[in-house]
């Protein structure tokens, strides 16, 4: 049989051929690999050669570094004025926050870093302390700082409380009452649930203890500030309002469901300018004359809800894309429909909508500057309002102000993108 | 179908082994419609503590959703199903108990990607036997013993080939301690040469006593294993008999034809 072979030994891996791998391979393959390829990286050069050292020139070479008014920036061959930035910059970081006070801004900054950046790095052990201290201590902090505190919870609101812990207590101990579980079952589930309530009754007595700092009304925040308390409460209550509401337009109970197609087709068919207009002009004409509510609050009321509902048929996607068989799996073991969301659903739904999820966090940080137009000045508000100064009114001024702002608002967006692609590859290594 | 090379190690038939006379399943005239389609039409079936079941039968016959009637992945709409002595209904709780106790093993293997090997098994019995993590760790690592791969443990079951996953499967099925287990087709996305490592296994959870049912095309894992064949066509339990009579003796006109088709390739 002559056409029988059997390999003896192993044939050696050889390395690629030059041509195709090294930096030369890398610009045959992807810019000159054939005439219409080369023709497109050539008019490309073109291009870049026509914008950017222009762009550079006016940026960084002609650009008016330091100085003290428009006197300095004006001239035939001016760049950017970045001395008017910066004479600007605290008024764009803290609005018009009183000066001596603006110290409590950079603390509440500084916790704010101290707890999102150990929280995003996978590395740093704690996550659980550390989430409770983003989530319930940041928050609580925050606002006594920012505000000043010294809130006037009345006696009604004791008196909320106190009923509220009661309710709580009956609601837990009532299969117990029944005679329907042994009362020894039900303890421990009770402290638990009551944990809650308990931090809830601490928070309210902090929040009324007056802890000496003046009161800072919010129509004075401004800037940077006003940026990111808006997007970070925007963020914190769009993501599990919206799973909520994901969840509920899945659910098979028909109130439930008609609950959160009505919802989120209000709040997502409604333009965001007309929510924030509806919710400074016309929500007082509705309520009682002594009832009325900050219209920073009213704003982040009104940006959140509109987030969640973007948010829920995002994550309503990922739901979506879950196969039975998971489902199945889960109901099969004998896990309860919550457990069965919370470990096994909701787990992999949101990795699949990790970019969805960043897109319409990005989206609602950059829509937080929609609320100049019911007189919230945010970072791009400040800026605006910066440039009817007379003291720097040139021709570049506006043209620096705005690259200013569009960098900031280009820094943070860009650092959500890349950190969910970090952590998306990182996810990814870890399931497959 | 691969009847033929199933020749799995060969072991006394397990089938001489004693049933109690304990009824484990009881159905009686289940029906189940999708839609206008019956696809279950009075089933009676009884199984006794200990029975080790094959259903067969031709694609669209209801064998898979006669088993997931049984805990209630799909709810028949007349007759009762009795397990253990808890009646299914629409009762969440009673379902939830019931599931407790019937393992299920299904044709894709349904494991959770974004758990480890070893999380899959004890997610279980931590969050539903509200068992101590350690504890649970160990009958996990028991029983991924028993389905010999004790050293995936740490792995992600998009490392694993599909025989190992299954064995994975069946595994997490175990470490719920449950008297009944279901296996759905639980060799029929395997490559050939993956299956008689999963029939192994079931094999060996067979000669420990376990009520099984399977629906399964492995005609030599039914003669060996199998109390009872049954064979459903249409939405119906058209023969069913011990595996000698079964295979050699059909008497049915159905049943003979699906068996010749199956077994003459």
């Amino acid at each position: 049989m002559e056409i029988a072979y059997v390999r003896s030994e192993p044939a050696e891996a050889l390395p690629p051929p030059t041509s195709s791998s090294g930096p030369i391979g890398w610009l045959r393959e992807n810019l000159f690999s054939g005439i219409r390829n080369t023709i497109l990286t050539l008019l490309a050069l073109y291009l870049l050669w026509l914008t950017i050292p222009p762009m550079i020139q006016f940026l960084f070479i002609d650009a008016v570094w330091s100085g003290s008014d428009r006197q300095d920036c004006l001239g035939a061959d001016v760049g950017a004025c970045w001395a008017f930035v910066e004479a600007r910059f605290p008024q764009y970081i803290y609005g018009r926050y009183p000066i001596d006070e603006r110290w409590r801004v950079d603390i509440f900054f500084f916790l704010l870093a101290a707890g999102l950046i150990p929280m995003a790095i996978p590395r740093v052990p704690y996550k659980t302390l550390n989430a409770i201290f983003l989530l319930v201590i940041f928050p609580v902090v925050s606002l006594i700082l920012l505000t000043g505190g010294d809130f006037e919870i009345g006696v009604s609101w004791w008196l909320a409380l106190v009923f509220t812990l009661v309710l709580a207590e009956i609601i837990v101990l009532l299969p117990a009452l029944l005679g329907a579980v042994p009362f020894a079952e039900r303890k421990r589930p009770a402290t638990v649930t009551l944990v809650p309530f308990a931090a809830l009754a601490l928070i309210f007595v902090i929040m009324g203890l007056d802890f000496g700092l003046r009161e800072v009304e919010t129509s004075l925040w401004g800037g940077l500030l006003v940026t990111l308390v808006l997007a970070l409460c925007g963020i914190a209550a769009s993501l599990p309002l919206g799973i909520l509401l994901a969840l509920g337009r899945r659910s098979k109970m028909p109130i439930v469901r008609m609950f959160s197609v009505i919802f989120i087709e209000f709040w997502r068919g409604v333009p965001l300018i007309t929510i924030l207009f509806m919710s400074s002009v016309m929500l007082p004409l509705f309520l009682p004359d002594d009832v009325s509510f900050d219209k920073l609050l009213r704003a982040i009321i009104g940006v959140a809800m509109f987030a969640s509902a973007y948010m829920a048929e995002v994550v309503r996607g990922g739901l979506q894309a879950m196969p039975k068989g998971q489902y199945e799996g889960a109901d099969a073991l004998g896990l309860s429909h919550w457990q069965k969301m919370r470990l096994i659903i909701l787990p992999q739904a949101l990795k699949h909508v990790i970019p969805g999820i960043v897109n319409t966090f990005i989206g609602l940080f950059k829509d937080t500057s929609l609320v100049l137009i019911i007189g919230l000045f945010d970072l791009l508000g400040m800026v605006k309002l910066s440039l009817v100064d007379p003291k720097w009114a040139t021709p570049v001024t506006p043209a620096t102000g705005y690259i200013f702002a569009a960098f900031v608002f280009w820094v943070f967006c860009f650092g959500m993108s890349r950190y969910s692609m970090f952590i998306e590859r990182r996810l990814d290594r870890t399931h497959r | 179908m691969t009847q033929s090379d199933t020749e799995t190690t060969p072991r006394a038939p397990v089938r001489k082994m004693k049933v109690s006379d304990e009824v484990m399943i009881d159905m009686s005239s289940v029906n189940k419609w999708y839609g206008e389609f019956h696809v279950l039409r009075d089933i009676n079936l009884t199984v006794n503590k200990g029975e080790r079941i094959v259903v067969c039968g031709p694609s669209g016959s209801g064998k898979s959703t006669l088993i997931r009637c049984i805990n209630r992945l799909e709810e028949h709409q007349a007759g009762s199903i009795v397990i253990d002595g808890t009646e299914l209904t629409n009762d969440l709780k009673k379902i939830d108990e019931i599931r407790r106790e019937v393992g299920m093993v299904f044709q894709h293997f349904n494991l959770f990607p974004h758990l480890t090997i070893l999380e899959n098994c004890t997610l279980a019995p931590i969050w539903v036997r509200k068992m101590p993590k350690k504890e649970a760790e160990e009958i996990a690592m028991t029983y991924l013993t028993r389905v010999k791969i004790p050293e995936q443990a740490n792995k992600y079951p998009g490392q694993l080939s599909g025989g190992q996953q299954q064995r994975v499967a069946i595994a997490r099925a175990l470490c719920m301690n449950p008297s009944v287990m279901l296996f759905d087709e639980p060799t029929s996305a395997l490559d050939p040469e993956m299956i008689k490592e999963v029939l192994d296994v079931m094999i060996d959870l067979a000669e420990s006593g376990m009520t099984m049912i399977c629906v399964t095309h492995e005609m030599g894992f039914a003669r060996q294993v199998a109390n009872r064949v049954i064979f459903m066509d249409a939405g119906m339990i058209v023969e069913q008999n011990a595996p000698e009579p079964f295979f050699n003796n059909p008497q049915h006109e159905r049943t003979k034809l699906f068996l010749s088709q199956i077994l003459s390739h």
